[in-house]
């Protein structure tokens, strides 16, 4: 990690010129400087000519990062320093910049920079250092250098509008497969597919059907108790967005465009996004962007998990056994809490929820970042050492609750904190807050499945297909329906 | 009397130059960017609400209201204070508002002068902290470029010659007719450097206010 970013420190004290601006007219193969400029052109808004001129150098920001924490204060580790070595000399090189420097900002842009936000609250000026570094991974895009993680989930976009890649007909088989195995638990359970006019729309992130399709199960069951009239859609069900963190905003459309355009068609009163924090930040506060919708909201409103689950225990619409008894910590995403203004939601959900809470520290919209966030976990294995170095920041702060359980409404810090479990031995579990309710809720009778009759049922089966098998084909004909 | 001729052109003529440049180029820029934000700031514009703008900004225009300069008091405490005296004191100086009742027939109150004198020595004590600062922490020395060494130094070079002036240290007409010369070249550099934060703060707090706060419902300090 440090020997990374001194690499990228190198290139020249801020005080220097642009690095190699004049090498790039002259080798214009390695390097597109029209697009670069293009892109530059785009955003050279008002806020990004003020926020490059004014940064007044005051170096406040660099506590506020956890990059700059978890390694001894490395103050290149700073966000202005990253912000001012990186978008600030593109944009003084005029894009005429050589491959070599665009090959180091790689490490700056999602190496040291998950994009949370953190650092603008530190700033006296409030500048968005991660909307910077944003542009300068645009930039860096266009011209092919991203992680591969990364540039996997766009070519996965592109190709089938989903970030893994997954037919939309799995994730319909998936939910009708998660319907039938809860509906074992839960009488009447569902999961409709394409209601027309529902309340609420309910979307994903991919690895959920794809890898942990108990977490639509548990969506379901806690949708049904609660008595929701809710939907999945059949196509843009992929709340996440990766292609947002590749920099690629043109890809970055295209899941945003499909989930609006669903919850349209089927005119829902509400996209309700599952919990994950970055699916949240695209589809309510990005995506109108990506799509140059006027006004900058989404034409369905948006609400997370989070919100919708408070809403659902605060209203007694789903009755608890008894509290969550272990002592329990709660992860504020950033961009469900900083970035979302979701802090005080998410408390109110864990403390109906759990009796003993204790608070990380800082906390709220002021809580770390896990580590793994802006793009981080997918950028994989290369990454993965310096995400366990930077974590430390929030292992430690997990550790000093001492709690046992940590809940965790997001899929990125989900992952990541799991890791750093592992690698700091914290001993902890991770838990959604999805797997908390349906643990504790109470079942009312009359969606207690009939058991007993059924199990009656099969063994009268039993025997008649004993007796006669012929019999027996015809009775499944007609109980099969 | 070279110095006589000097001092009546750098208080007559310069002067008004100074003046112009400074309020010109400040209202040029501020309108420039307005401009621009119209164009390509959609965000800002779509979330404009002034309690936002307000609230962002009243947490950084107090002392001690957001995190960060909390975390770092005494900085923070030191920058409230500079500020203050940096623009409070020219204005109510006693030697100033003459000049004005002068001018115009026309002044503000004004500070007496041995206060004055004691304030001016604060803002120096400021900006001698201020470098130490810069110098000695690596997360403040690593951003710092020769010119930002320059902007501080000029920042503070009229209250150190009016200090000089006042106190006849050195010759008194060359002194004086720095004193002015360096505050001109002050208010004309201020518009066009990140000195321009003289307003351009309350815009960018603004805008992240509307960005954070009506946007995503969240706080920005
Ligand atoms: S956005 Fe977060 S990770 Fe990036 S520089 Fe700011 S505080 Fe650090
Ligand atoms: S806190 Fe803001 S003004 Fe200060 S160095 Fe960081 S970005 Fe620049
Ligand atoms: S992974 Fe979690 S903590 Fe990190 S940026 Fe995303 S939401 Fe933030």
């Amino acid at each position: 990690m440090s020997d990374q970013s001194q690499n990228a420190g190198q290139e020249a004290t801020p005080a220097a010129a642009p690095p190699a601006p004049a090498e790039a007219p002259e080798a214009p193969k390695p390097v597109d400087v029209g697009k670069i400029k293009a892109i530059l052109e785009a955003n050279d808004s008002a806020r990004m000519r003020m926020w490059l001129s004014i940064c007044s150098r005051c170096g406040l920001c660099a506590e506020s990062c956890f990059f700059y924490l978890a390694n001894n204060k490395d103050p290149k580790l700073s966000p202005a320093y990253k912000a001012i070595n990186s978008i600030g000399k593109l944009y003084r090189a005029k894009g005429e910049v050589s491959r070599e420097f665009l090959e180091s900002l790689e490490d700056v842009i999602w190496g040291q920079c998950t994009t949370c936000k953190r650092c603008s609250m530190y700033c006296p000026f409030g500048i968005d250092i991660a909307s910077m570094i944003a542009v300068a991974r645009a930039v860096c895009y266009s011209q092919g250098i991203v992680p591969d993680g990364l540039a996997r989930t766009t070519d996965n976009i592109l190709r089938t509008g989903n970030q893994m890649e997954m037919p939309d007909e799995e994730w319909i088989e998936t939910c009708n497969w998660m319907a039938e195995e809860y509906g074992e638990e839960i009488y009447g359970l569902e999961i409709p597919v394409d209601k027309q006019g529902a309340d609420y729309m309910y979307t994903v992130n991919p690895r959920e059907p794809m890898y942990y399709p108990q977490d639509v199960g548990m969506a379901a069951e806690i949708f049904h108790l609660a008595g929701l009239d809710w939907t999945v859609p059949s196509t843009g069900w992929d709340a996440t967005n990766l292609a947002m963190f590749a920099g690629n905003k043109a890809v970055a459309a295209i899941p945003v465009k499909n989930m609006y355009d669903a919850a349209v068609k089927l005119g829902v009163g509400a996209i309700v996004i599952t919990e994950c924090g970055h699916a949240f930040r695209s589809a309510k506060f990005e995506g109108p962007y990506f799509l140059g919708i006027p006004g900058g909201k989404p034409p369905v409103p948006v609400i997370h998990s989070v919100e919708l689950f408070r809403d659902i225990m605060r209203d007694g619409k789903i009755k608890l056994k008894h509290k969550f008894k272990h002592k329990v910590t709660y992860q504020d995403p950033c961009n469900v809490s900083r970035n979302g203004g979701l802090w005080d939601v998410g408390r109110e959900l864990v403390n109906l929820l759990c009796e003993d809470f204790v608070d990380m520290s800082p906390n709220r919209e002021l809580n770390h970042c896990c580590g793994g966030g802006g793009g981080y976990i997918p950028m994989g294995p290369p990454f993965k050492k310096r995400r366990m170095i930077s974590g430390k920041v929030k292992a430690d702060q997990i550790k000093a609750t001492g709690a046992d359980y940590v809940i965790v409404p997001c899929h990125n810090c989900f992952d990541q904190i799991n890791d750093l479990n592992k690698e700091y031995e914290l001993g902890v579990k991770v838990v959604s807050f999805k797997e908390i309710i349906t643990e504790l809720m109470v079942i009312p009778e009359s969606m207690i499945p009939p058991e007993e009759d059924e199990e009656e049922a099969l063994a009268q089966e039993e025997a008649m297909e004993e007796v006669s098998e012929e019999a027996n084909k015809e009775a499944s004909e007609v109980e099969g329906n | 009397m070279a110095m006589d001729k000097l001092y009546e052109f750098l208080i007559g003529p310069a002067l008004w130059v100074a003046v112009i440049v400074f309020v010109g180029g400040l209202a040029v820029r501020l309108a420039w960017l307005y401009g621009l934000s119209r164009e390509r700031d959609k965000p800002w514009h779509d979330f404009e609400d002034p309690k936002w703008a307000w609230r962002s900004i009243i947490h950084w225009v107090l002392p001690w209201l957001s995190v960060s300069s909390r975390r770092q008091p005494v900085f923070t405490g030191a920058v409230w204070v500079f500020h203050i005296l940096w623009i409070g004191v020219p204005l109510f100086l006693e030697a100033h508002n003459l000049l004005f009742e002068e001018a115009w027939g026309w002044s503000l109150p004004s500070l007496p002068a041995g206060l004055a004198d004691w304030l001016t020595l604060v803002v120096i004590a400021c900006v001698l902290f201020f470098l130490v600062r810069r110098l000695t922490r690596p997360e403040v020395r690593v951003l710092t470029s020769a010119w930002d060494y320059f902007l501080i130094l000029l920042a503070l070079s009229p209250f150190a010659t009016g200090w000089l002036a006042y106190h006849q240290v050195g010759p008194y007409g060359l002194m004086l007719n720095l004193h002015i010369f360096l505050a001109e070249v002050l208010l004309v550099i201020i518009p066009f450097s990140k000195l321009g934060h003289l307003v351009l703060f309350f815009v960018s707090r603004a805008s992240i206010g509307y960005d954070f706060g009506t946007r995503r419902g969240a706080r920005v300090w």
